[in-house]
Order: structure tokens, then sequence, then C-alpha cells
């Protein structure tokens, strides 16, 4: 019998009344009295000199407060939005890393640039008054294909003439030289991630306030990290004391990694709330979600993978051109790097592996971090040649997984590319999938399929990923500009319910039930007496919020040390209570008894003693049962996993349709099985929507974006995507005590691979690169009847 | 949006005057095109006339061997309504395959017809079942209504208030939707009329269009594979980011031979 509560607990998240009762609070719900609005003016030009601004019809009009520019913040000494990771080139220096202003002071250098602000007591009527604005631009060529920014003849940042932000490498040169010396077959492929546009739900937005009387500042905003975004304001763009700061992150309607940044619009309302001492708020439109926030992926690489002739993986070489596009946004520069060639072993033992990766400038949005950040580019690319090399030498393709893969007698693995995985049973999950999937019964269902005219393909992905992110000295070797643990407080009150302030953030990932699990099963506290406090930097301890799956690997155990400490403090309470050693006594859940005895107390009791010490210790110990703990990871957790996906192709337009899908994950313990199904699904439909509809495409002489809508930019929507047959398979991670691994970005991870795999598969070609859209797909079934390349 | 003056006229004479009275006013009936469009700031009406509480533009009625719908009825009621699931399928899937739910049940059919939008499913039911456009002054045969890309025959001020709809003796519609926006990249409506059989393409070109040789063929064998080897030229056709004008020429032999063998 299956678990009601506790870890384990298919817990129905107790966030969800809220949301789905239409009661959440989010940043746009907060009006604030005397607030004004913010209208954002943004450059119509990709690359343009700014020449003048006339703002004079503007500040006359009706409603204006105020209108601020890039030479506004210059003036006042408002700072550039800073990169937090450095990353060095090949030859020892450091990334070309120039300036990004909140508002532009001399260039635009992408669609979408902040270039004025409109500050007026309506919303209506600062978009009248920004139409009167006189902006004088000098239009500039536009770097836009990352392929070719040496070229381009024009520099996005005059720091960086060739528009290379770094040239870096990674892994083992000669080693990697000598195994492909020593190949027998040696698979080639050049593939493109595609750029895509995150699309949360909720659009960002921001609410800046500021108390003259105190010198205090508030910030709400649509933040994944509002402790990390008060330090990037204070310490670099506002330049202000942290105590002076609160940043509320409220409810948040989905971040994918697109709301983890330090944007400029929250510079822009702090700033503008101290000018004017109003509130300022700020709400983007959808149109200007797809042209400021991060965007994701952008590669462009050149793979090669050398065998034996028994198809054993001797050596990996791989180039990629990574797209910063125009400004470096706050994690930018380790996603190609840290977090994508760190992993390019994947799940197998290849020995040797040397990768290069060239980051550009181009001006287009910046890309960042976007659900999986790196990870699901390595599996993509790792994924993809092996199935293509599978199909060179003429090898099953599960079958060429099994040779390769590490086992878990290998275990700590080694990687060649710096990391060391803890943990996991690789042939388990590609068993259990091809059994889910019934891996035996395709050539039947192929040939059904081909009895109705259509093309039916069968593709994997074996996944691996690093999350739990990070061991601070790792990350700070590895260039990181801040720690990566975080904190938690566990605080009872007086009469037993529980407060637990937590340093990670929930926006989707349904914290508040799965964090009250692990309380409620550690200290045996009732779920309904149990508050999980996030979101506010005056309310919570000090942490690096969410992303990279890491919530529960290092917030989680950091709430579990808090625990510890709870727990060690009530034994001795306890001990005082029942009149023995605190080394007698024994605790189960919330009951604290003496050992062999059945004289016990609970842990209401113990908080009540804490907090009325009449009858207590104080000679010894403090009074209060509120405790809080730092934890720093000693590794990344390695989630892995296979996904099979089979698709049906109609060869008449090209549709492809998924039509069966199965997952087996290991994400180490799992906590809520229904969040961590929900989990999957989720990333499993982003990476189909990058397989088969997402893309985000810009001019190539313009700079336009062209996908810049809904009406362009294809989300996927659920009649895009089939039933999920979802297993997990339980390898503890062994290096933290939870046992966790985290699960928010496996989907995405594999999934676009899988997908082009199955689609290859059914077109009978090597491959061809995302996405897998209608008129793409029947153009290579259309050269492939004519008898030309299906390339 | 710009400001504007909001008109809730009570009768279709009324509305006309509005419109007719000012040139800059422009009619709103599910707003599915003219919201966002204003909401964008692309379009700045002196005024919207809102014909939503006009008596007398919504509803189905069977007229001896026509339907005939009230402008104002939304796509969600064509799709469901009993009569025309059983007198013109083809009609009742048309307007089920439009947009999203949401679309559905505030977009009317009288506001697609009039919009023109290139890619949008009615005027292939109207060009293709042969049907005619009543307005508040006249009557405009299908064939004649739509004159270009978002052009009508229509004159200034003047409102659609229903379509009538002949009844085929079959008819049958294929769209290939656009995966993003869900108008019809591709979507034809074949039918056999009293008087022959008509084709027509909405999505593919400018405006909807009619392919005489497909019905040449069909009124020979009203069967799919009678337009093996049928093909519009591409040289006409739209090419945008989701279709170029080859592959939408190549879709619209598919969807016609689709069409064929959905006609009922």
């Amino acid at each position: 019998m299956s678990k009601t509560t506790g870890i384990g607990a298919s817990v129905k998240r107790v966030e969800d009344y809220r949301f789905l009762t239409g009661r959440g609070r989010y940043t746009d719900d907060m009006n604030r009295p005397g607030q004004c609005h913010a209208y954002i003016v943004r450059s119509p030009h990709a690359h343009a000199r700014i020449l003048s601004i006339d703002t004079s019809a503007t500040v006359a009009a009706p409603g204006v407060l105020t209108v601020l520019t890039g030479a506004d913040m210059v003036a006042d000494n408002i700072g550039s939005l800073p990169c937090g990771w450095l990353i060095h080139s090949r030859d020892g220096t450091p990334m070309k890393e120039p300036k990004h202003l909140p508002i532009a002071a001399d260039k635009v250098r992408h669609v979408g640039d902040q270039v004025a602000v409109v500050i007026a007591e309506t919303l209506q009527q600062a978009k009248d008054a920004a139409e009167l604005l006189e902006i004088e631009y000098e239009e500039l060529p536009a770097v836009v294909a990352p392929g070719s920014v040496e070229t381009a003849g024009t520099a996005v940042h005059d720091e960086a003439p060739d528009n290379v932000c770094y040239d870096w490498v990674w892994g083992g040169k000669d080693k990697t030289d000598a195994a492909f010396a020593q190949a027998a077959h040696v698979t080639t492929l050049d593939l493109v991630n595609t750029r895509l546009v995150p699309n949360a739900m909720e659009p960002r937005a921001a609410v800046g306030e500021y108390d003259p009387g105190m010198d205090e500042y508030t910030l709400t905003t649509t933040s994944q990290n509002p402790q990390l975004i008060r330090l990037l304001l204070c310490g670099f763009t506002m330049g202000l004391p942290e105590h002076k700061v609160r940043v509320v992150a409220p409810d948040v309607g989905g971040g994918f990694g697109s709301k983890i940044y330090h944007y400029a619009e929250e510079v822009i309302v702090v700033y503008a709330a101290r000018r004017l001492k109003r509130p300022v708020k700020w709400t983007a439109e959808r149109s200007e979600s797809f042209l400021s926030d991060a965007h994701g992926r952008d590669h462009l690489t050149h793979v090669e993978l050398a065998m034996d002739a028994s198809g054993i993986f001797l050596g990996m070489r791989v180039n990629t051109t990574a797209n910063m596009g125009a400004y470096l946004s706050t994690f930018s520069s380790c996603i190609p790097t840290i977090l994508y060639a760190t992993l390019l072993s994947g799940q197998y033992k290849t020995p040797a592996i040397h990768a290069e990766v060239k980051a550009v400038f181009t001006n287009t949005v910046p890309v960042d971090a976007y659900r999986g950040a790196g990870r699901p580019e390595a599996c993509y690319l790792i994924e993809r040649i092996v199935d293509v090399a599978a199909r060179e030498m003429g090898i099953d393709r599960a079958e060429l997984r099994r040779r390769n893969f590490i086992t878990p007698e290998m275990m700590p693995y080694d990687t060649p590319v710096g990391l060391q995985y803890d943990s996991g049973n690789f042939a388990r999950n590609l068993e259990d999938a091809l059994a889910l999937i019934d891996y035996d019964g395709f050539p039947a269902r192929r040939a059904e399929s081909a009895a109705r005219g259509k093309r039916r393909g069968i593709g994997f992905a074996s996944y691996i990923e690093a999350c739990g992110i990070a061991p601070s000295n790792v990350a700070g070797a590895l260039g990181a500009r801040a720690g990566l643990y975080d904190s938690a407080e566990v605080r009872f009150h007086p009469t037993g319910s529980v407060s637990v302030m937590v340093g990670v953030h929930s926006h989707g990932q349904g914290h508040e039930t799965t964090f009250a699990q692990i309380v409620s099963e550690r200290l045996g506290v009732p779920m309904d007496k149990i508050e999980i406090v996030h979101g506010d930097s005056a309310k919570t301890p000090f942490g690096m919020g969410t992303y990279g799956s890491r919530s529960l690997a290092v917030g989680g155990m950091a709430m579990m040390k808090a625990i510890d400490k709870v727990i060690a403090k009530s034994k001795k309470i306890a001990a005082h209570l029942l009149e023995a050693s605190a080394e007698d006594i024994e605790q189960d859940g919330g009951v604290f008894r003496v050992a062999g005895t059945d004289k016990s107390v609970d842990i209401a009791a113990i908080a009540g003693a804490a907090y009325v010490p009449h009858n207590y210790p104080l000679d010894e110990l403090e009074p209060g049962l509120d405790e809080q703990a730092f934890y720093d990871p000693k590794n990344f957790t390695f989630p892995n996993g296979t996904q099979i996906c089979e698709v049906e192709v109609d060869p008449d337009t090209g549709v492809v349709k998924i039509v069966r899908f199965a997952a087996v994950d290991d994400f180490g313990r799992v906590i809520n099985p229904m969040i961590v199904e929900g989990q999957v699904h989720g990333g499993l439909v982003q990476g189909i929507g990058q397989a088969l509809l997402e893309h985000a495409i810009y001019d190539e002489d313009s700079g336009q974006l062209l996908t810049g809508s809904f009406m362009d930019y294809a989300m996927p929507r659920a009649d895009d995507v089939p039933d999920f047959e979802v297993k997990t398979n339980e390898v503890l991670c062994t290096t933290n005590a939870l046992g966790v691994k985290g699960c928010g970005e496996a989907g995405t991870i594999g999934g676009a691979a899988c997908v082009m795999n199955a689609v290859c598969d059914a077109l009978d070609i090597g491959h061809m690169d995302m996405p897998a859209s209608p008129e793409r797909v029947w153009r290579v079934i259309r050269d492939s009847r004519f008898g030309m390349a299906a390339e | 949006m710009y400001t504007f003056s909001y008109q809730k006229p009570s009768s279709v004479a009324d509305a006309v005057a509005v419109l007719t009275g000012d040139d800059d006013a422009k009619a709103v009936a599910g707003g599915m095109t003219l919201i966002p469009t204003l909401k964008q700031r692309l379009a700045q009406p002196s005024a919207l006339v809102d014909l939503g509480s006009v008596p007398g533009l919504t509803g189905i009625r069977r007229d001896g061997d026509a339907l005939v719908i009230g402008a104002m009825t939304t796509h969600a009621t064509v799709a469901a309504d009993a009569t025309v699931r059983s007198a013109l399928p083809a009609l009742a899937a048309l307007a089920g395959g439009i947009g999203d739910p949401a679309v559905r049940h505030r977009g009317t059919c009288g506001g697609s017809v009039a919009n023109a939008d290139p890619a949008a499913d009615y005027p292939a039911a109207v060009v293709g079942l042969g049907a005619t456009v009543i307005t508040d002054r006249r009557e405009i045969a299908g064939d004649d209504f739509f004159t270009g890309l978002f052009e009508t025959a229509l004159e200034p001020g003047e409102l659609i208030t229903a379509l009538r709809f002949p009844l085929p003796k079959r008819a049958g519609y294929a769209k290939f939707r656009n995966p993003a926006s869900r108008y019809a990249v591709v979507g034809v409506m074949v039918a056999e009329t009293a008087a022959g059989i008509r084709v027509a393409v909405t999505g593919a070109g400018p405006s909807v269009f009619r392919v005489a040789a497909m019905e040449q063929a069909l009124n020979a064998s009203f069967t799919a594979a009678a337009l093996e080897g049928i093909s519009v030229d591409a040289g006409d056709l739209n090419t945008d980011l989701h279709a170029s004008a080859e592959y939408r020429a190549h879709l619209v032999t598919v969807m016609a031979r689709r069409a064929v063998e959905a006609a009922r």
C-alpha cells in the first residue's frame, strides 16, 4: 500500500488551492498606493548608434512624470548588469565582458534593447507619450548569423572587434587525437541546436518602491532567486547596502531559467522609484517577452566520434559555436562551457574527449540558461551521433548503447571531462524503457503503419545531467563569481506548528508540498502545521535560488541540516523533561523516547518547553526551537535515464505525430511521485517542442525577430503530445543524505534528441536539423523519392 | 490601445448609420482579429460599433434547400448545431477547426467573412459551397465577394447580416493548419452542388480561389484518384516562415484529395 503522507507519497500540492481558485499573488497583482507605470521604449533596430533623444514633447504629455534615458543612468552611476561567471580563453585571456547598461547609452545592440523609459500616472498615458519621443538613430550593419561573426565586418562591442567573447577548450586534446588515430571508424556530424524562446506563462514584471523616510527599497519581481537579485542589485547595478533593500519574488508563473537573471527592468523600476519617490510598476507584454527575456540554446556544432571495429567508443571531438546574443546575461558564459562540455561523456565510457567552444556576440537577444541549460545541448549531440554511428556500423541502436554504458560497478566514475558520477544503473533504465515501449513489437507496429501509408520510427535518448548546482569551491575554481550553497531555517512556534524559511524558490515546482513532506516525516508534524516560506529576502536566509534542478539536492539538504539541529536540541530538551541522558533519547518522527522504556515526549511538548522554559535546562540550553543551516554540496548530482519515442510520419504532408513515449528516470529518492511525474511530462513537452515546433528565427540581414509572437512561434499544445508512460528507478545519490538527484530538467535533457532520433529513423536518414516541421520533413521525403541526397 | 468611443447600437440600421457617418468607425463582431490589432496599437478607430446587442443577427435556420446563418453566430455554435451537422457536416467541421475553443466561442462567421483574412477558413466555405453573403442592403454571390487580400465587395458602412449556404449533395473540407496560429496554411473545400463541382482554396494565395482543373476532374469522377497529377501553380501562392509556395502547392492537391475523401 502506497504511503499517503511523508517522503514517497503523492501528496496533493498544497499551493494548488490558491492557484486553481485564482487567489495566487503574482507581481502584476501588486498595486501600491501612489503607484505609477513605466513603459519601456525599445529599439526597432538590431544595431544602431543613438544620435539623439528629444524628450520635450513626451515630458509635456498628459500624466507624464519623467522620461529616463541611458544618459541619466550614467550620470547617476548606475552600474552594468553583471555576468556571474568568468571564462578564460585557451590563450589564458579572460572573456570579453562589455558593459551592459540597463538603458542603452551609446548604441542599441538588438531589437528590443532598452532605449528610454516613460513613466506616467497610467500605462495608457505612458504609451501615448512614448509615441512622441523623437529618437534619431544611425543604423549599423547587424551581426546576426553566429557562424560568421568574425567576417561580419562590424562589431557588436568595440571590446570584441571580431565578435568573439571567448575561445575555450576542455578535455584532453592529445589523448583524443591518439584515440582517433586508433579508430576503425569515425562518424562525423554537423548539427544546429536551435534558438528557443522560453515563454513562461507569466510574463516578467517588476515593482520598485522607495521609502525616503527609512531610505529603504523594495523590489517585487518575477524571479527564481530573489536573494541573488538583491546581491546583484546592491553589489553591481544600484550600489546599495543589502540591509536597505528587500527583494520579493511572490508567486511566479514559470521560469524555465528565463527568470534567473538580473534584468534591466529591475534596475529601472528601483532607480525610477528613488527618483520619483513613488512606487513604479512595469509588466511585460508578450511581445516584449519575446524581445527581452533571455533566449535559450543556439549552438552550431561539429562532432566526431571514433570507434573500434565493434563500436566501442574511443574518443570524441566537439567544436561548438555558441551564440551569446548582444550582451552577457547573468549565467550565459557558463552554459556552453561548464554546463555543457563537462557532460560530453554522457552515459558512456568514452575514454578521451576534447571540446572547443567559441562564444560569439550577435545583434540578437541575449542567450542564457533555458531548462536544462547546456546539458540538453550536450545530450542532443551525443545521442544523435550515437544513432548515426549505429546506422553507419550496422549495429542495433540499443545494443550500441549497451556496449558503451558505464556500469554500476564502475561507480564512482571519473569522466574525461571533469565530473565524477556517483551512481546510476544506465543499462537497467534502457532495458526497462525497452520493455515499457515494447521494443520487440516495434517491427510489427512499423509494418502496420506502412500498410496505412505512414512511416514509423523509434528513437532513444539515454541522458545524464549534472544537477544540484554546485559545490562552491569547484564552481569557484571554474570561474563562478558566487557561492552555490543554499540555506534553510526551521522555526518551531510555541504551540508546535512550524515555519521553514528556505533560500530556494518555487515557481511551479511544488516546494510548499515536497519540502513540507520531508519536515513532516522527519519531525512528525502534520502537513497542515507546516508552512514553507520562500521568495522574500526579508524573511528567508540567504540562498541562491532555484535552477539546475538544485532545490531539493541543495536547498532540501540545507533544510535537512537544520532539521538535524532541531532534533539534536530536542533530544537534550527531551532528556531534561524525561530525566534521562541525551545519549539515551531515541527519536522517531515527532516522538522522543528514553531507549528501552515507555517514557516519551512529543515534539509539540518539546517546543512548548523551549518557548515557555519553566522546566528547562537554562544553564545548558538557550530557549527557543529555531535552527538555521547552510549547505554546500559535496558534488553535483547525476539524474539519468532513457527516453524512447515512436513517431509516425505522414509522407504526404511531412507531419510528424508522436504515437508512443516511454521514459525511465533515475532521480535518486523520490519525495512526491505525482509531482515528479508532472515535472517529467512538462520537460518532455518542452523537448518535443524544440524537436517539432519551436524555433526562434532572426532575419539574417535586418536582425528582426521573425517569430516574435505566438502567431509564428509554435508552442506545443496538449494535442501535440502523446500520453507518456513513465517509471522511476531509484538509485540513491551517494553524496547527499536525502539520496536525491533532481528531476526538474530531465525531460528536456533527452526529449529533443529522442524525438529527432525517431524522426531520422522513420525517414531512414542519418540526420536532419530541428525542428522537424512539416515542410522540412516533406522536403526530405520528396528529395529521397527523387533519389537525391536525403540530408 | 488608443482611445476610442464605444457604440452599442440596437438595430442594424443604427449600426449602419454610425458606420456610414464616420469613416474611422469600425464594426466589431467577435473581435478576434480587431481586438489584438487594437492592443498592439496597429489600428486607431474613432469608434467601435459593437454588434453584440443587435437583434436578429444570430441563429441558424433551414430555408428550403439552404441554411441561413446569422452573421453574429459563433463558430462554436455552428460547429455544434444539430441542423448544420446533419445538413452540412463539412461546414460544422470547418467551424469546429477554427483557432481554439476561446476563439470559437467569440469569433463569428460574419466577422470572419468581412475580415477576409487570406488564411481564414470561412472564405473557403463561402466560395466552395457557392454561398450568398446577405448584407443590410443586398445579396452578394460568394464568388464575387472576396476581391483580394483583406478586401471584399462590401461598401463603406455595409454590414453582413447573414450567410446563405445552398445545401450541396455532398461536401468535404480539409485543412492543413499552421502549427503556431492554427490558421489555414492550406484549406480546401470540395462540394458537389446542383450547379456542379466547386473546389475552393484558402490559406494558399492572397485570397480564396477556385481550381477549375480540379473541378473538371471531379465532375468527371468524384474520387480522390481523379485529382492525381493536378496541381496549382506555385507562382501565385504565398511563402512565409511556415510554408513555401512550392509546399503550399503540394498541400493544395493533398488537401483536395482529403476533402473529397471526407465529403458527405
